[in-house]
């Protein structure tokens, strides 16, 4: 019985006592749940690590929140994909300089009875706007997320002011994009996801893709360093040694090659 | 010396009800004292009062010995249910010494000592909870009285206890009170009192109703209520 | 009813397969909820037994406040310790966001309020019992709540596996202030929601069936050893 809580003490402090032996060099990247959910960083990151013995640690959250981790200094990197308001960090003065690194696309995912009739178009805000006549359920993210803000950008294009326009069928659930599709799943409603995300989404149930291809869907990732000016605690060396390979043509070479079901999910553009 | 104890115009009052009513007493050293009288007549108080648990309401409870530490230990009490530690019955004794500064080596010494005075020796490393009643309570007489205390007071200490485990534990309460330790006895059982009182408190009400040598009380009671308490007719407040 | 059926197949599975990976989910998990555990009986232990047998002005206030923060939203106590954690923060020269550490924090924060407060309950109430024959041989208030805690141990032990449960199911604490990193802080609650919002249902459930069958199997050990101690001491 007195073996116990001395067991226990010392487990206590090994848990402690651990980000000591740590001392494996690692950043920190503020990245988005779609990313991170597509199964990219699971691909990409061990050959990182493997040729450079850099950890990579991802935290992944919404664009809004990911940013929102650099500028408190919680991250060196941060990989989002939501061009003005990774542009409005870099005025903001928390970024250094901004790469472009890749793009994948959106889709309109719906049900299959597609009772708004969008499927096979290619024309995204005209899809809109049929939703919003047909008062279909659609599900939003509402979280301040690169996918989000597109959504947004679409139904501005689209004319729609959601502000006025809004009724019961526009559901805004404040969610992630695999728990937004599983809400969108459940309710047999239209949403639009990363195509990475919704490769990777085993809950379909009555859903699919109805609608692709339009220039408007495109996603550019875009990826920053921290300003050290701002947070000297950043890891500039070993974070810029993450950008520079992610941009290299060995890193998006790693990119292209990621496949879900044979697949390619990313489309390198870094132009370097 | 703790004693003589001189309680002077003793009061305590507690929810509304006044629970002792301004007794006063002295309390000499040698003779057994056992205090007597119905079911809320005030004898536990008056013991709790006495041994410092509780404070008076007012009135004066005036030892010889004026500093309060050494005053405390020079008493014990037995409750009517013995409270022991999830220990040894040895372990038990050795805490209370342990509480009372003992240095280390000499309380397994001191608690041997005291259990083998009510003879519980052979249960010495038993856990103290798992023994009968009667050895529980003899285990708690075994731990006040480990410190040699000049007074034991006994709150009904055979009132859960059969008649063979209350017959032991009279015959160490005996012993006690033959090595010198003062008695402050409370008890129901009039049989007891004969046997083991010198003089007798009765209570009645929380006042005083008799103080005398115990076999006076039980032949010519001066007081009424006295009489009745004797002839076990004891009259509901 | 067919999807729990195959979650329980599922987890079986799992628990077969000694995967590596589920492995060190469930280390982490065990390492850092059994820490919380123990940081929080060692405060929460002596903080309950000084209240239960304290007086002191306010003492109902506390008691009160006590017993309501056991039920403190795992969810705020995260971002609690992320503000105080986060290099914008005051403790952020630390450096110990998104490290198992911070969790430890996190979730002692959590189930301090459950340990201390039942902790005061099961002291208050043994109190009543001993509070007499501990004051006659002298003990003073703070060594008598020791002793007391102490020897009612076998009944604080409900107290402490009350803190592990609540430890175990918990996500909203470890998410925030651990991020759920891969390979870093990933814990099995984490790992559940993760898999739940990537739709994978199955596997989330089935990773559901180990963890409260981990859960079921820490309790049953701990009252294993409560009834060997009962025996022993009485």
């Amino acid at each position: 019985m007195e073996l116990m809580p001395r067991a226990l003490l010392a487990l206590a402090a090994a848990v402690l006592i651990a980000p000591a032996h740590a001392q494996q060099r690692f950043i920190t990247v503020a990245s988005t749940t779609s990313t991170e959910q597509s199964g990219l960083f699971k691909h990409l990151l061990p050959i990182f690590e493997k040729k450079t013995g850099i950890q990579v640690r991802v935290v992944a959250l919404g664009t809004g929140q990911a940013l929102d981790m650099g500028r408190r200094g919680d991250a060196d990197v941060v990989f989002v994909h939501a061009r003005p308001l990774e542009e409005k960090f870099l005025a903001e003065g928390f970024g250094v300089r901004r790469f472009e690194v890749m793009y994948n696309d959106f889709v309109l995912i719906g049900p299959k009875s597609d009772p708004a009739t969008v499927a096979g178009a290619r024309d995204i805000v005209a899809a809109f706007r049929k939703i919003r006549a047909a008062q279909a359920p659609f599900v939003s993210r509402g979280d301040r997320s690169g996918t989000h803000f597109a959504e947004l950008e679409l139904w501005k294009a689209a004319g729609i002011d959601l502000a006025k326009e809004k009724g019961p069928w526009y559901r805004d659930t404040g969610q992630g994009m695999g728990p937004a599709l599983n809400s969108a799943s459940g309710m047999n409603a239209y949403i639009l996801a990363d195509r990475g995300t919704w490769l990777s989404f085993r809950n379909r149930a009555e859903l699919a893709v109805l609608v692709e291809g339009d220039r408007l869907l495109f996603n550019q990732y875009g990826i920053m360093l921290v300003n050290p000016a701002k947070h000297p605690s950043v890891k500039k060396e070993l974070g810029q040694t993450f950008i520079d390979w992610v941009i290299s043509p060995e890193g998006q070479k790693a990119i292209a090659e990621y496949k879900i079901g044979g697949e390619q999910l990313f489309f390198p553009n870094s132009g370097k | 010396m703790i004693l003589p104890l001189r309680i002077e115009n003793l009061t305590y009052v507690a929810g509304g009800r006044t629970i002792v009513d301004r007794l006063s007493v002295a309390i000499e050293a040698g003779p057994s004292t056992i205090i007597l009288g119905a079911n809320g007549a005030g004898k536990s108080v008056l013991m709790r009062l006495m041994h410092g648990l509780l404070a008076p309401s007012s009135g004066e409870i005036a030892w010889s010995e004026r500093d309060p530490e050494r005053r405390r230990r020079r008493q014990a009490m037995v409750f009517q249910r013995p409270v022991l530690l999830r220990r040894s019955a040895l372990a038990n004794v050795a805490y209370a010494l342990k509480l009372a500064r003992v240095p280390r080596a000499e309380r397994e010494r001191l608690a041997a000592e005291a259990l083998e005075s009510v003879g519980l020796m052979h249960l010495a490393h038993r856990p103290a909870r798992v023994l009968s009643g009667g050895e529980q309570q003899r285990l708690a007489l075994a731990r006040a009285w480990a410190l040699h205390p000049e007074v034991l007071f006994l709150d009904e200490p055979t009132a859960n206890l059969d008649p063979s485990a209350t017959r032991e534990i009279e015959r160490v309460i005996q012993a006690f009170d033959a090595a010198g330790t003062k008695i402050i006895m409370a008890t129901h059982n009039l049989g007891q009192a004969r046997r083991l009182g010198d003089e007798v408190l009765f209570l009645h009400q929380g006042r005083l109703a008799e103080h005398g040598p115990v076999d006076r009380f039980f032949s010519q009671s001066a007081s009424a209520e006295a009489a009745a308490f004797v002839r076990g007719e004891l009259p509901w407040n | 009813m067919n999807a729990i059926w195959e979650a329980a197949r599922g987890a079986l599975g799992l628990i077969a397969s000694g995967d590596p990976t589920l492995g060190a989910i469930v280390l982490l998990s065990l390492e850092v909820s059994l820490s919380a555990v123990v940081f929080a009986t060692l405060l929460g232990l002596p903080l309950g037994a000084a209240i239960a047998v304290g007086r002191f002005p306010g003492r109902r206030a506390v008691v009160v406040l006590l017993n309501a923060l056991m039920g403190l939203p795992p969810v705020v106590v995260g971002l609690f310790v992320y503000l105080l954690l986060s290099r914008a923060g005051p403790l952020g020269s630390f450096g110990i966001l998104f490290t198992p550490p911070a969790m430890v924090i996190a979730q002692t924060i959590l189930i301090l309020p459950i340990i201390a407060a039942l902790c005061r309950q099961a002291v208050e109430d043994a109190w009543i019992e001993y509070e007499e024959q501990l004051r006659s041989l002298g003990a003073r208030a703070g060594g008598a709540a020791l002793t007391l805690v102490w020897d009612i141990r076998f009944s604080l032990l409900t107290a402490v596996l009350a803190g592990l449960g609540r430890a175990s199911a918990e996500v909203g604490a470890v998410m925030i202030v651990g991020g759920n990193i891969d390979g870093v802080t990933r814990v099995m609650t984490t790992t559940i929601a993760l898999e739940t919002s990537k739709g994978d249902l199955p596997l989330a459930l089935s990773l559901g069936l180990v963890l409260i069958a981990l859960v079921v199997a820490l309790n049953a050990a701990a009252h294993l050893v409560k009834d060997a101690a009962l025996r022993r001491y009485g």
